[in-house]
């Protein structure tokens, strides 16, 4: 089976995961869970890590890598921190 | 150290793993947090094991970017006020989604270089140019609205629809052609005309239908992340994508279903276009007579109540009422009152955002209803107090079928035994439709801004009421 087939076959099944557990989230967390998710796609980092340290990159690819590089950590670093942040809040409440 | 192709794919699964169990934790808030943590460990390991990697041999660009990167959005995290998420959403997806795009050009020159160019892999980068791009310009429209910095009214002209129907089609024309051929000139106009297509798309929704254009763009930087790994044969990108964007458009389908309409109307729509009939709307609800009470009124009904539901909207959130409501609530408890809070799956400007503005005024999510739980409370309630919420209360959704808003679940506040809205205006809710629970004989309405209203009730309350 050819990679691209291969690699449609996990699309896919990945998606019946993502079906299965979202509809599981409680409607309260919402939020955090676009938050959460939001952090999770940042998972574009891996590609742009990919492209940035290529040994052969050209200077192009390199500084295109570089913000791909920036703009997905900012993404990454805030996403998760913030949903931290929210979720702390939750939290809070279960002192009582 | 260097990490073998085999074990990095053994990270990369260990990391997809860890980020089902992450989603998986928000089924509760009590394992919510537990369940980040999960997500962060997945990320720590995936970006630990692409960098380990024998692909990874270069470090310098990396470094500043993640270094850079890391404090701008630490400093993002720490400052952003809890009633600007959904700006700082739109913020972050617009972010992945230029990723995304530089990702695949960036991979489009160093495949070049190594003369590994073929058509399916440059269909895939199309894609993800595609997708990236109308992430991008899309959040960035609706951090625009968000924000204030453009209106928030749903942008209309003649001819939209077709427009944007053959903006795409070029596009997608484009992407074949740059697939085809490898056209340098292709791949240019396909991605200005994305951007622009991500600009159009999103500019004629009205700023009330926010949630669902959230969770939309959600699930767009999760295919844009799915395209990336397509393009790069990378499965955690892939598992992840596709898991994000699922995520996504469950999001939108909930929010569309909770405004009865469908995705296809939201996006389509512009609802409450017709703005320009407001004024004379307004005119004719005063002539109509609704009650107007004062803060001492509706004291001397919730002061001795035995329930009291309290109903937030987005009118909450705007005058950041939640602390003054926290510290009401605590006073109605002491004197034996119960207290519930009442949200519908759409109030606000994204999914779950009144929980979130609760919360952080630290009210007990024991205390939170979701709209099936507590509309059946209603009918026992003594009062129901409405804060800045507007067309999820209107009976009409349920009594009047020539309503725009007809068959829309709502909130059953119009069962409470009294009522009070407290509202700025008699401006009608952004569905531009007359709230018919207005008129009702238990109903009246408190003018003023949310948050000095609940000051107020909070100090007549103290002061030791009637």
């Amino acid at each position: 089976m050819p990679e691209t087939l291969v690699a449609l076959y996990i699309f896919v099944l990945a998606c019946f995961i993502g079906y299965y557990v979202i509809w599981g989230v409680t409607p309260s967390l919402h939020t955090p869970l676009v938050a959460l998710t939001n952090a999770i796609s940042g998972i574009v980092i891996v590609g742009a890590l990919l492209v940035t340290g290529l040994e052969e990159a050209s200077a192009t690819a390199e500084i295109l890598g570089f913000f791909a590089v920036l703009l997905a950590s900012i993404h990454v670093i805030g996403g998760f921190l913030v949903t931290n942040r929210m979720l702390s809040m939750f939290k809070k409440k279960d002192r009582k | 150290m260097e990490l073998s192709a085999n074990s990095q794919a053994i990270a990369y699964l260990v990391s997809a793993v860890l980020f089902i169990f992450a989603l998986k934790g928000l089924t509760h808030p009590a394992s919510a947090r537990r369940g980040n943590y999960f997500g962060m460990a997945g990320m720590a390991i995936a970006i630990i094991a692409t960098l380990l990697g024998s692909e990874v041999q270069s470090y310098g660009f990396i470094i500043a970017g993640v270094v850079a990167g890391a404090v701008i959005g630490s400093v993002l995290a720490a400052r952003v006020e809890m009633t600007a998420m959904p700006q700082l959403v739109a913020a972050l997806h617009s972010f992945v989604g230029m990723a995304a795009v530089l990702v695949a050009i960036g991979t489009f020159i160093n495949k070049q270089a190594a003369g590994l160019l073929n058509p399916v892999l440059m269909g895939e980068l199309s894609a993800g140019i595609i997708i990236g791009a109308i992430t991008f310009s899309g959040s960035v429209i609706a951090f625009g609205k968000l924000q204030g910095l453009i209106s928030g009214a749903p942008v209309n002209f003649k001819g939209q629809h077709a427009l944007n129907a053959l903006i795409a089609l070029v596009t997608i024309g484009f992407g074949v052609h740059f697939a085809m051929t490898g056209s340098i000139s292709s791949l240019v106009i396909m991605s200005i005309l994305s951007f622009i297509l991500g600009f159009t798309l999103i500019i004629p929704i009205g700023g009330a239908d926010m949630p669902v254009i959230i969770s939309m763009l959600n699930s767009y930087s999760g295919w844009a992340a799915a395209a990336t790994g397509f393009t790069l044969q990378n499965n955690l990108l892939i598992i992840v994508g596709a898991i994000v964007g699922f995520s996504g458009a469950i999001l939108s389908y909930i929010m569309c279903k909770a405004m009865n309409r469908s995705i296809i109307n939201v996006v389509f729509g512009g609802f409450g276009s017709e703005s320009a009939g407001e004024s004379s709307a307004a005119a004719e609800a005063i002539q109509k007579g609704v009650k107007s009470a004062s803060i001492e009124d509706a004291i001397y009904w919730m002061e001795d109540a035995n329930k009291v539901i309290i109903i937030p909207g987005y009118g909450m959130a705007v005058a950041q009422a939640q602390h003054a409501l926290k510290e009401f609530m605590e006073l109605l408890e002491a004197r034996g009152v119960e207290v519930k809070f009442a949200i519908h799956p759409v109030a606000g400007r994204m999914p779950g955002h009144m929980n979130v503005l609760l919360a952080e005024a630290d009210i007990d999510y024991d205390h939170v209803l979701e709209m099936d739980e507590i509309n059946p409370e209603f009918p026992t309630a003594d009062v129901a107090l409405v804060v800045g919420a507007n067309d999820v209360t209107n009976p009409a959704a349920r009594t009047d079928p020539s309503s725009p808003i007809h068959g829309m679940p709502i909130l059953d506040v119009d069962k409470a035994r009294n009522i009070y809205v407290i509202k700025r205006s008699m401006n009608p809710g952004y569905s531009g439709v007359d709230n018919l629970l207005y008129y009702q004989d238990n109903c009246s309405l408190i003018f003023g801004d949310a948050k000095e209203v609940c000051e107020g009730l909070v100090t007549s309350l103290k002061g030791g009421g009637h």
